[in-house]
């Protein structure tokens, strides 16, 4: 599909000179058992692929990374590199490691610049795989399946691929054309995505079952869940992802007004705040309800949020959404008890004037369609998965971010990346024993 | 201050540093440049009684990784210049800087009388000495000239006495590396009479290949010819051969060190292997005169460190620790020791000692800890230590008695 491009300003990431390049790629020490690479969720060959920079074979280089990550370009953007490879670099001990995020991304550019074909689809194997979902979980696992000879089917419920990726992280710092040139190397390998069609709805998920050898479940989360409180239903109210969505899609969000309001602390409420302030919002605050360190957005994210004007307000916990003929017109807040239990105290009422209300505060769980495939999860919807990303249903699946417990360590794009691609060779065991 | 003036064969110059005969003297300009930046001698580009034609497109440069100019090779020729123009120039620098060396190299085809003219002419303005260019292995080497004669002893011992016989100033010749034993070139100049030796000369070399174009570089319209390699990537190379003139009785003349000298470090190792000045050009081509006041500074401060008044005092300091293989003490251990305090866990240890060396460091279960040496099975190769990015992180440590000598001779001579 035609995915608009939208930038909404300049992209965060700068781009390395060649210059850059030739001093950080040479700088490398190539460090055996290196700790970057041990730092990283997909195990990136990170010495590998930036002496390949370094000697200009940069086909390989890309074929390195892609190798170990299937959506190494878009987490060269999203990574929180500094706690991971370059925060494991021994330079360190310098306190200047090597900018491997973007070396990586100057490598993995240079593939999508020149349409660089980095994979090949296995001999077939005559089996099939249903994945649901073409986030970084779903990705990974139909390339690993596909360069392992199984015919893959993604199903996504959205008109393009590549989920988060694609349409809930910000353009500045994630253009959608990055996801989507992942979704299209996946593609190329001969695996189809059905895009715009919802599994459980659209799609039966005993026919699945009936259909395929094995199924991946790789669904994600979905919507913000409701607050509770009165007022939310006003106009100016907003789901962080359905407004960071809205305008990476090019979509009209409306009259944001003089004072937006975010609710939450983490990438995504990020996100919707710095995406206000491009979109022309005077003012942004951040309510959180406990001290800014429990604050489960990277450093690097709230660092570049305070430099684009966003303001934080923390120990408030919002009591309900002033409303005047249907439309947002402030906050009450309540103070939370200092020590951080984000207990609100009685009696602290205050009002803080907003126009716009974006709710930032975790995703739900698809627990229906889990249930709709006999999967376990526990109360909060989140699958149960043994070391091999089974569920208790033979055949089925799942990775991602609808396996992994909220405010986890491992919720990032890459973490998502490495489980689909355990998921993938989980599956191929199971099904390789069977051609046999 | 330590007193940096030096005499090398009868060339006085206010300091160990000359510029040797190449593109930065290739004319008056640039050495009235170099003299004031503070260079104390310069070898004039080599003069000919006829001016040659050069190519265009004539170096090139060897770049490791970010390093660029690790190295560089050429195919210019001697001067290009009339002989006048470069007479009239050379009065004129040694009129403004009278305290400075100037030499001027030469070279001329292999006649007696070629060379007495030379000389004759060279001599019409006031030069402080010459070098024979019998080193030059590309381009005159195929007239006869440059390196041609170099390799063979013989000539170069004619060649001297003729210029000797002609010469008022004192006569430095030039040898070429590109011969199996320097010793017998270096031997055959001092047997002819010269004042010093200057070593080495470039290396044949071929710089490289263009990967799309498949052309040699650097290629003159398509096509390259052999080069001469210089650069800190010779520096060893020349040290090598500058040491085993040094040490060399039959050789016995002054020696002028050339070869990668970039810096005072360099020039502190080529004086106490020998050198009585020394001679650069790349570091120059790379940088500019400039850098002379960086290798003044920084041997004047080494000098001044160490109490030593004079910089002669260092010459060939090295060279009687520069010995025979045979003469080395078979009974010396050392071993490597790592620093975990230093190390950076980088592993270039661990896996250069692993998979090159003798397999004798150890890497704990924990990547948090720092490689350990099985000190037992160590032979104190170095290539740890050579490998690690940190400064004294790994130390090579001496753990024989220290009181016994034993050496291959010995075993050779012991034998009945």
């Amino acid at each position: 599909m035609d995915f608009p491009s939208v930038s909404l300003g300049p992209p965060i990431a700068k781009r390395l000179s060649r210059l850059d390049v030739q001093i950080e790629a040479n700088r490398c020490l190539n460090c055996y058992d290196a700790p970057c690479t041990r730092a990283c969720p997909t195990s990136i060959d990170v010495p590998r692929f930036i002496g390949r920079i370094a000697t200009g074979d940069l086909v390989g280089s890309a074929r390195t990374i892609m190798d170990a990550n299937p959506v190494g370009a878009s987490c060269a953007r999203v990574c929180p590199t500094d706690q991971l490879c370059e925060g494991a670099c021994v330079y360190n001990a310098d306190h200047n490691p090597i900018r491997i995020g973007d070396l990586q991304r100057y490598a993995t550019d240079w593939a999508i610049r020149e349409n660089a074909t980095l994979f090949t689809a296995g001999p077939p194997t005559g089996k099939r795989v249903a994945v649901i979902g073409s986030g970084p979980a779903g990705l990974a696992a139909a390339r690993e399946l596909a360069r392992w000879g199984h015919a893959v089917t993604v199903y996504e419920r959205d008109a393009a691929a590549g989920g988060l990726d694609t349409y809930g992280i910000v353009p500045f710092r994630l253009p959608a054309e990055i996801a989507l040139w992942e979704a299209e190397q996946v593609r190329a390998l001969g695996v189809e995505i059905r895009t715009g069609v919802t599994v459980g709805r659209d799609v039966d998920p005993a026919a699945l079952l009936a259909e395929y050898d094995a199924v991946m479940i790789a669904v994600g989360m979905g919507a913000v869940p409701r607050l509770g409180i009165e007022g939310e239903d006003a106009a100016g109210v907003w789901d962080a992802l359905d407004f960071i969505r809205t305008a990476k899609c090019g979509g009209d969000v409306g009259r944001l007004g003089e004072r937006v309001a975010i609710i939450g602390g983490g990438n995504t409420a990020i996100d919707a705040a710095t995406c206000s302030r491009r979109l022309g919002a005077p003012s942004v605050t951040m309510y959180y309800r406990r001290g800014a360190e429990r604050m489960t957005a990277y450093d690097f994210e709230i660092e570049f949020a305070q430099l684009e004007g966003v303001e934080f307000r923390t120990f408030v916990i919002p009591k309900r959404i002033l409303v005047e003929n249907g439309r947002v017109t402030g906050l009450e807040l309540l103070a939370t008890d200092p020590a951080g239990t984000a207990r609100p105290l009685p009696g602290t009422e205050c009002v803080v004037p907003a126009d716009t209300v974006i709710l930032a505060i975790g995703q739900q769980r698809h627990a229906d369609l889990l249930d709709a495939f006999g999967v376990s999860h526990d109360v909060n919807g989140i699958a149960t998965v043994d070391e091999a990303m089974r569920t208790n249903v033979p055949r089925v699946f799942a990775a991602g971010d609808c396996t992994f417990q909220p405010g986890g360590i491992d919720a990032m794009v890459v973490d998502a990346a490495q489980r689909g691609k355990d998921a993938a060779r989980n599956i191929d065991l199971l099904l390789r024993a069977e051609v046999r | 201050m330590a007193d940096l003036s030096i005499e090398l064969g009868g060339i006085r110059s206010p300091n160990p540093f000359w510029l040797a005969s190449a593109p930065p003297t290739n004319s008056g300009y640039q050495v009235m440049r170099a003299f004031a930046a503070g260079w104390g001698g310069a070898v004039w580009k080599t003069l000919a009684l006829e001016p040659i034609v050069n190519v265009t497109s004539r170096f090139a440069g060897q770049n490791i990784g970010a390093y660029r100019m690790a190295g560089m090779n050429n195919i210019e020729l001697i001067t290009d210049r009339p002989l006048d123009d470069n007479l009239r120039e050379i009065a004129e620098c040694k009129a403004a800087y009278p305290d400075r060396a100037i030499v001027v190299s030469l070279m001329t085809e292999c006649t007696r009388e070629s060379w007495h003219e030379l000389v004759r002419r060279c001599e019409t303005v006031p030069v402080d000495g010459f070098e024979l260019n019998f080193g030059c292995p590309h381009g005159m080497s195929e007239r006869g000239q440059g390196a041609a004669v170099g390799q063979d002893p013989e000539l170069v011992e004619l060649i001297t006495r003729w210029v000797k016989e002609a010469a008022h100033v004192p006569v430095i010749v030039k040898l070429t590396p590109n011969i199996t034993d320097v010793r017998y070139t270096a031997r055959a100049a001092a047997k002819g009479g010269a004042d010093a030796i200057s070593l080495i000369n470039t290396l044949n070399s071929l710089m490289g290949v263009d990967l799309d174009t498949w052309l040699p570089i650097p290629h003159v319209d398509g096509k390259s010819s052999h080069g001469g390699f210089c650069g800190p990537s010779v520096k060893p190379i020349a040290l090598n051969m500058v040491g085993a003139c040094a040490k060399d009785e039959q050789v016995g003349i002054p020696i002028s060190g050339i070869g990668g000298i970039a810096d005072w470090r360099d020039a502190v190792e080529f004086m106490l292997m020998g050198s009585t000045s020394v001679q650069v050009c790349t570091a120059v081509m790379h940088h500019g005169f400039r850098i002379v006041a960086d290798m003044i500074d920084g041997l004047d401060n080494y000098l001044d460190a160490r109490g030593i008044a004079s910089v002669r005092e260092i010459v060939g300091q090295t060279v009687p620790r520069f010995v025979d293989w045979n003469d080395l003490n078979l009974d010396y251990k050392i071993v490597a020791r790592i620093d975990p305090e230093l190390c950076i866990r980088c592993n270039k240890c661990y896996i250069a000692c692993e998979d090159a060396a003798h397999q004798c460091i150890d890497r704990p279960a924990d990547p948090r800890l720092a490689p350990v040496v099985d000190e037992e099975h160590c032979v104190g190769c170095n290539l740890c230590q050579m490998v690690c990015p940190v400064e004294n992180c790994i130390e090579m440590v001496r753990v024989d008695a220290g009181d016994t000598v034993h050496t291959w001779r010995e075993k050779l001579t012991s034998v009945p």
